[in-house]
C-alpha cells in the first residue's frame, strides 16, 4: 500500500479498526450475512472503542477528526463486512446534516450520544417515487403553531428502525419545487413515526433497510435543521461530504476481495503448482491491486479536500465514489473468478464481497447520477473560462 | 553462612513457632522466642507460623543445608472425595523406578478425611511408606492448610524428591510449597530420570507449546520437586504381596487456618469423562457447524469410552463448555488416541494435543494443517464419516 | 479496591525454533505479545475496578521492551504500570520470578487483589501466581472462572476443577489466577490508546524493590536448564481419500489394534 502519510492518530484509528475487523467482524460476517440480523454486538464494540466519534468535534464528545478519519474506519470495517460497516457509516450520513447545519443547541443535544455510540443515526431522503429524481419527494411537513406535522413514506433507509436519530427531508412548500424542501430531525418513538418491513437484500445483509412511515407525526419546530427551503441544498452538501465514505466502503470491500484472492491463489494447486505461479493469475491480481490503490488514492484525496474546507467538492467526491464503487464491483468479480467454482459457493467468502460491492454503485446517488454531477461540473467550469 | 534471628520488638510470645518447629529448637525465655542454633536447621517452618513477622531468616548459602540428609522419593497422594486420583498410581510407578536407581524408599503422603483405608492400595501400587494426615478440615483441598502441612512434613522427613500430578490442585499446591521450602520445582514434566553420575533428578518437560523440550535439574536444593502430566507415566500395577508402613502424622491444628473456604463443590454433568484424564478424546471444531451436531461425537465417544473435546472455535461459539476446550487457552492433553473432527488445526489447537500418541484427523479440506500432525487422516465429510466410524467400532468392539 | 495485574510478554507464535548449535531459542522475527491468559487477567482487573471502584496497576518483569505490553494493558483500561527490569533478574526460574514480583508488589504496598493469568504460553508452568501468593503469604485461588460478590472484605469466586467448579469464599488480600472462561477481553479504546502512548511508566531495578541479590536471577533460581532439544517430528501420516465407507473401514481396521 502506498504510504498516505497518515497522522499518528489516524494510524491509531486504522490499527484499532483493523483489530476490530479481524477479531470481531470477520468471524461473524458470514453468519450475519445469512441471518440478516442487525449486528448490535459488533457496533457495541465499535462504540466502546470510541470510534463512532472520530469525525465529531471534541466539544461534542468526539475525537475531533473529519471525513478522512471516517473513511479510514469505514474502509477497515468493510474489509471484513460491507454490511456491518454500513451500520457505522450510515450513522455518519445521518449525522452530517446536524454537524453541517445544526445550531449549537441541536449539536449539543444530538451529537454526544452519537459520538459515544449510544445512538445510531440515519438519513431519510429516498421515497418510492423519488430515487435519483429527488425533486419528486412527496413527504410533507406542515407548520402548525410551534410544530411541524409530517406525512409520507421514506423507503430503502439504511439503519431504518435501528437508529434513534433520523434526519429527514420533507416538503414544507410543494409549490416551490426543490426550493420548498426542508430538513428535520425526527427521533425514534415520536408518535406517528413508524417503520415498514425490513428489506431482504442481495448484499450488505447485516445492515437494516426499512421504510419510515410518517402519519401526522408531530415534531417541535426546534427540530428544523437550517432554514425552511434549504433542504435540498443541505442534502446535496451532505452528500458531497459523505461520498468519500461510500468510496471508502468500496475500497474496503475491494481490498478484502483482493486479499482473499491473493491468499487463495497461493494455496490453490492446479497442474501441480500453486495457481499464483501462473502469469495469467498474476496479471489479474496486479490489475486488481492497481485499481484498488488508485481508488484509495482518489478517496483519500477527496476526503482530505473536504476536511481542508475546500468549496465545491461535489465533482471530486463524485469521482471518488464513482471510481471506487466501480473498482469494488470489478475486483470482487475478478476475485470470484480466481476462486473458480469455489468462489461461487457460499462457503467461501468472495461471493459475498461481490454481492456487497454492487450496492456501492447504486446508493447515495447511482453512478449514473455521479457522472451527471461530474459532467455538469466540467461544463460549468468550462463555461466560466 | 546463614542466620536466623527473632526480632524481639515484634515477638508477642504467642508460642506458635515453638509448636511448629519440627526440631524442638525454639523455647520461650521471658515471653520471647529464643532459637537454639545448634538444633535449628533453618528450615523456615517458624517463619510461616509466625503471624507477626518476628523471625528473620537470611539465606546466604545457595545450597539447602545438610543436603545429604534428604532421602527418599515422595508422591503427593491427591484425593478428591476420598478417592485417590489415577495420576497418583502413575506417579507411584515412576517413583519406584527412581527409588530403585537411588537405592531408597518410596513414600506417599495423603491429606484428607477418613482416608486411612486408602493406604493399603498405595502400598500395593508401590509405596513403602504411606503418611496419612487425617482431619475433617482436610476433606477438600484448601491451598493454605495443605501447603503448611505438606511443607512441615517435608521439613520433618526430608525427602530428596517430591512428585505430584500436574492437576489443578497439584499445580496450585506444589508451587506454594516450593516457595515455603525454597526448593526447585519443575512443572508439567513428561519424563523423569535419574542422572547416573550425580544421582539427581532429570526433569524433562515441553515448553513453547511443545515445540521444544527442556531437561531441568535442581542441583543444590532439596527436595527436587516436579509436577507431572497425566497419562504420560505408566500406572503402577497392583501387587498384593507388597508390604509397607502406614504412618499417621500429627500436626498442630493452628496449621488448619485458612483464609479461603469452600462453599460448594459443583460437578458439571457434561464432563462425563474429563479430557485431561481421558485415554481417548473425540474432539470437534468449527466444522461441526452447530452445538446439536456434537451428539454425533458423543455417540462415537460412548462406543470408544472417550471424552469429548472441542477446539477454541467451537467453545467460543458456545457449542461446548470451556471445560472441554483443548489448546493454548484450554487444556493440554496427551491421550493415546485423539480424533479431531472438523478441526482445521490452527497452531493454538495443535500445541494442546500434538503430543497425543495417535492422532486421527477427519476434515473436508485436504490442505488443513491438522493433517500435518495426523497419524491417520480421512479427507471427507465428517457428517458421513463419524456415524460410519461409530457403527463400525460398535460392530468391531462388540459394544 | 486496589488491583494489581501481573502480566508477561511472550513470543507470539508457537513456531519458535531453536538454534541447534547453541541450544537457545531463536526469537528473531517473532513478534512479542501479552501472554494470552494474561489478557483475561487484565480484563478482569479492569472489570473489578469498574465494579468496585479503586485502581488497577499492571506490572511485568522483563526486558526493557516489555514496556510495550504494559502500554497495551493501559490501552485496555489499566490505570498505572510498573516495569521491573534489571540485568540481575536474568535467568530467573519461577521461584526467583515469584520473589521479584512479590517484592515489587510489596513496594506498591496498597493492594487488595492480585490477578494473574493461569499460566504463560511459553513456559506453561502455572507456578508464578501461587509463588507470588506464597512469598507475600496471602490467600490464593487458582483457575478462577467467575467472580461473584464482594461483601465484608470477602470475595466469592468460582474455581474451575477437572470435574466442574467450586464456589470459594476468600478473604482479601488475595491472589487469583484466571482462566479464559472468566470474561471476554475488550478491544482497546481510542482514548485508552492515546493515554497509553503518553503514559509515564517507571522502571524499577532490584535495589528499588529492596530485593536481596541472592534471591534474584540465576543465583536465586534452584532449577537449572541443562538441555534443550526439539522433540522428534511426528512421522508422516497415512491419509485416506475417496469413498467414506471405505476410509472408515480401513481406519477402524487399524485402530482396533491399539484400542
Amino acid at each position: 500500500m502506498i504510504d498516505y502519510l497518515l497522522t499518528e492518530e489516524q494510524v491509531m484509528i486504522r490499527d484499532l479498526c483493523r483489530q476490530i475487523t479481524e477479531e470481531k467482524i470477520k468471524p461473524v460476517a458470514a453468519e450475519y450475512d445469512k441471518t440478516g440480523e442487525f449486528p448490535w454486538d459488533v457496533l457495541k464494540v465499535i462504540a466502546q472503542s470510541d470510534l463512532f466519534g472520530v469525525y465529531i468535534e471534541e466539544q461534542y464528545g468526539g475525537m475531533g477528526g473529519g471525513v478522512m478519519e471516517l473513511c479510514i474506519a469505514t474502509e477497515e470495517f468493510s474489509k471484513g463486512c460491507g454490511g456491518i460497516a454500513l451500520g457505522y457509516s450510515a450513522t455518519a450520513l445521518g449525522t452530517y446534516p446536524i454537524i453541517l447545519f445544526g445550531t449549537e443547541e441541536q449539536k449539543k443535544k444530538y451529537l454526544p450520544p452519537i459520538a459515544k455510540g449510544e445512538k445510531l443515526a440515519a438519513f431519510g431522503l429516498t421515497e418510492p417515487a423519488a430515487g435519483s429524481d429527488a425533486s419528486a419527494i412527496q413527504t410533507t411537513a406542515k407548520k402548525e403553531g410551534d410544530h411541524y406535522i409530517l406525512n409520507g413514506t421514506k423507503h430503502f433507509i439504511s439503519n431504518g428502525g435501528d437508529a434513534e436519530i433520523y434526519t429527514i427531508i420533507a416538503m414544507t412548500d410543494k409549490s416551490k419545487g426543490p426550493r420548498g424542501a426542508s430538513l428535520f430531525v425526527v427521533e425514534k418513538g415520536t408518535p406517528g413515526f413508524t417503520f415498514g418491513k425490513k428489506e431482504d437484500k442481495m448484499g450488505i445483509r447485516a445492515s437494516s433497510t426499512r421504510e419510515l412511515v410518517f402519519t401526522d407525526c408531530k415534531i417541535p419546530k426546534e427540530n428544523l435543521l437550517g432554514k425552511e427551503g434549504m433542504g435540498f441544498i443541505a442534502a446535496m452538501r451532505t452528500f458531497d461530504q459523505s461520498r468519500p465514505g461510500i468510496g471508502a466502503q468500496a475500497v474496503g470491500i475491494a481490498q478484502g476481495a483482493l486479499d482473499a484472492a491473493v491468499q487463495y491463489a497461493r494455496e490453490r494447486k492446479q497442474f501441480g503448482k500453486a495457481i499464483s505461479t501462473f502469469q495469467g493469475i498474476q496479471w489479474m491480481l496486479a490489475d486488481m491491486a492497481t485499481q484498488v490503490e488508485a481508488a484509495r488514492a482518489l478517496v483519500y484525496a477527496s476526503a482530505r479536500e473536504v476536511d481542508a474546507g475546500k468549496k465545491d467538492v461535489g465533482k471530486d467526491s463524485a469521482m471518488a465514489k464513482l471510481f471506487a464503487s466501480d473498482v469494488a464491483m470489478k475486483v470482487s468479480t475478478d476475485a470470484v473468478q480466481i476462486f473458480g467454482g469455489y468462489g461461487y459457493m457460499r462457503e467461501y467468502p468472495v461471493e459475498k464481497f461481490m454481492r456487497d460491492a454492487k450496492i456501492t454503485q447504486i446508493y447515495e446517488g447511482t453512478n449514473q447520477i455521479q457522472r451527471n454531477i461530474i459532467g455538469l461540473a466540467l461544463i460549468k467550469d468550462s463555461a466560466k473560462k | 553462612m546463614s542466620s536466623i534471628r527473632v526480632i524481639n520488638d515484634k515477638c508477642t510470645g504467642c508460642t506458635l513457632c515453638v509448636k511448629v518447629c519440627p526440631f524442638g529448637a525454639i523455647t520461650m525465655v521471658d515471653k520471647k522466642a529464643v532459637i537454639d542454633l545448634d538444633k535449628c536447621t533453618l528450615c523456615g517452618a517458624c517463619l510461616d507460623a509466625c503471624r507477626f513477622n518476628a523471625i528473620e531468616l537470611k539465606r546466604e548459602s545457595k545450597k539447602t543445608e545438610n543436603i545429604d540428609q534428604y532421602k527418599g522419593v515422595w508422591v503427593f497422594g491427591e484425593q478428591k472425595k476420598g478417592v485417590i486420583q489415577p495420576v497418583v498410581f502413575e506417579l507411584l510407578g515412576k517413583a519406584r523406578e527412581l527409588a530403585k536407581n537411588l537405592d531408597t524408599q518410596v513414600s506417599c503422603v495423603v491429606l484428607g478425611h477418613n482416608i486411612k483405608d486408602k493406604a493399603q492400595e498405595l502400598i500395593y501400587r508401590g509405596a513403602d511408606n504411606v503418611y496419612i494426615v487425617d482431619n475433617q478440615k482436610l476433606e477438600h483441598f484448601l491451598d493454605e492448610p495443605y501447603t503448611k502441612i505438606l511443607a512441615n512434613l517435608i521439613r520433618k522427613h526430608r525427602p530428596e524428591i517430591l512428585l505430584s500430578g500436574a492437576t489443578i490442585i497439584g499445580r496450585a499446591l506444589i508451587a506454594r510449597v516450593a516457595v515455603k521450602l525454597h526448593a526447585g520445582l519443575t512443572a508439567d514434566c513428561t519424563a523423569l530420570d535419574i542422572d547416573p553420575k550425580e544421582k539427581i533428578l532429570l526433569q524433562t518437560r515441553p515448553a513453547f507449546g511443545g515445540n521444544i523440550m527442556a531437561t531441568i535439574i535442581t542441583r543444590n536444593h532439596r527436595p527436587q520437586m516436579a509436577t507431572v502430566r497425566h497419562k504420560v507415566m505408566k500406572e503402577a500395577a497392583i501387587d498384593k504381596t507388597r508390604k509397607g508402613k502406614v504412618i499417621e502424622e500429627n500436626f498442630d491444628v493452628t496449621l488448619l487456618t485458612s483464609r479461603t473456604s469452600i462453599l460448594e463443590v459443583v460437578e458439571e454433568v457434561t464432563s462425563t469423562i474429563n479430557v485431561s484424564e481421558a485415554d481417548i478424546i473425540v474432539s470437534g471444531g468449527r466444522g461441526m457447524r452447530g452445538p446439536e451436531n456434537f451428539a454425533l461425537l458423543e455417540e462415537l465417544a460412548k462406543v470408544l469410552g472417550a471424552a469429548v473435546g472441542a477446539s477454541r472455535a467451537a467453545v467460543d461459539s458456545e457449542w461446548m463448555p470451556y471445560s472441554h476446550q483443548v489448546g493454548q487457552t484450554g487444556k493440554t492433553v496427551c491421550p493415546k488416541l485423539y480424533i479431531a473432527c472438523g478441526i482445521s488445526g490452527q497452531i493454538q489447537h495443535l500445541v494442546g494435543m500434538q503430543s497425543s500418541e495417535v492422532i486421527v484427523a477427519i476434515n473436508q479440506d485436504p490442505s488443513a494443517p491438522i493433517f500435518g500432525v495426523a497419524t491417520y487422516g480421512i479427507v471427507g465429510d465428517l457428517f458421513q464419516v463419524v456415524p460410519l466410524l461409530t457403527k463400525k467400532f460398535k460392530e468391531t468392539l462388540k459394544r | 479496591m486496589n488491583i494489581i495485574v501481573c502480566i508477561k510478554q511472550v513470543p507470539d507464535t508457537t513456531q519458535v525454533r531453536i538454534n541447534p548449535e547453541t541450544n537457545t531459542l531463536i526469537r528473531e522475527g517473532v513478534q512479542s505479545i501479552i501472554n494470552p491468559f494474561d489478557m483475561y487477567a487484565i480484563e478482569e482487573g479492569v472489570r473489578l475496578k469498574e465494579r468496585f471502584g479503586g485502581k488497577t496497576t499492571v506490572i511485568t518483569m522483563g526486558p526493557p521492551q516489555a514496556e510495550a505490553a504494559l502500554r497495551e494493558a493501559i490501552s485496555l483500561g489499566c490505570d498505572d504500570a510498573v516495569l521491573v527490569s534489571d540485568r540481575a533478574f536474568a535467568g530467573s526460574d519461577t521461584l526467583a520470578t515469584g520473589y521479584t514480583l512479590s517484592m515489587t508488589i510489596k513496594k506498591i504496598k496498597d493492594f487488595d487483589i492480585i490477578v494473574c493469568g493461569k499460566q504463560a504460553s511459553d513456559g506453561d508452568t502455572a507456578q508464578v501466581g501461587p509463588g507470588i501468593a506464597a512469598h507475600l503469604d496471602i490467600a490464593q485461588v487458582t483457575c478462577v472462572r467467575k467472580i461473584d460478590e464482594f461483601k465484608d472484605n470477602q470475595l466469592t469466586v468460582e474455581r474451575m476443577t477437572e470435574e466442574g467448579f467450586e464456589i470459594i469464599k476468600t478473604r482479601l488480600p488475595c491472589l487469583m489466577t484466571v482462566v479464559k472462561e472468566i470474561n471476554s477481553p475488550r478491544i482497546p479504546s481510542l482514548k485508552g490508546k492515546m493515554r497509553a502512548k503518553s503514559a509515564v511508566i517507571p522502571t524499577w531495578k532490584g535495589k528499588d524493590i529492596e530485593a536481596q541479590e541472592e534471591h534474584l536471577g540465576l543465583i536465586g533460581s534452584p532449577t537449572q536448564v541443562v538441555k534443550i532439544f526439539t522433540p522428534p517430528p511426528r512421522p508422516k501420516g497415512q491419509i485416506f481419500e475417496g469413498d467414506a465407507e471405505d476410509s472408515a473401514s480401513k481406519l477402524v481396521g487399524i485402530l482396533k489394534g491399539i484400542l
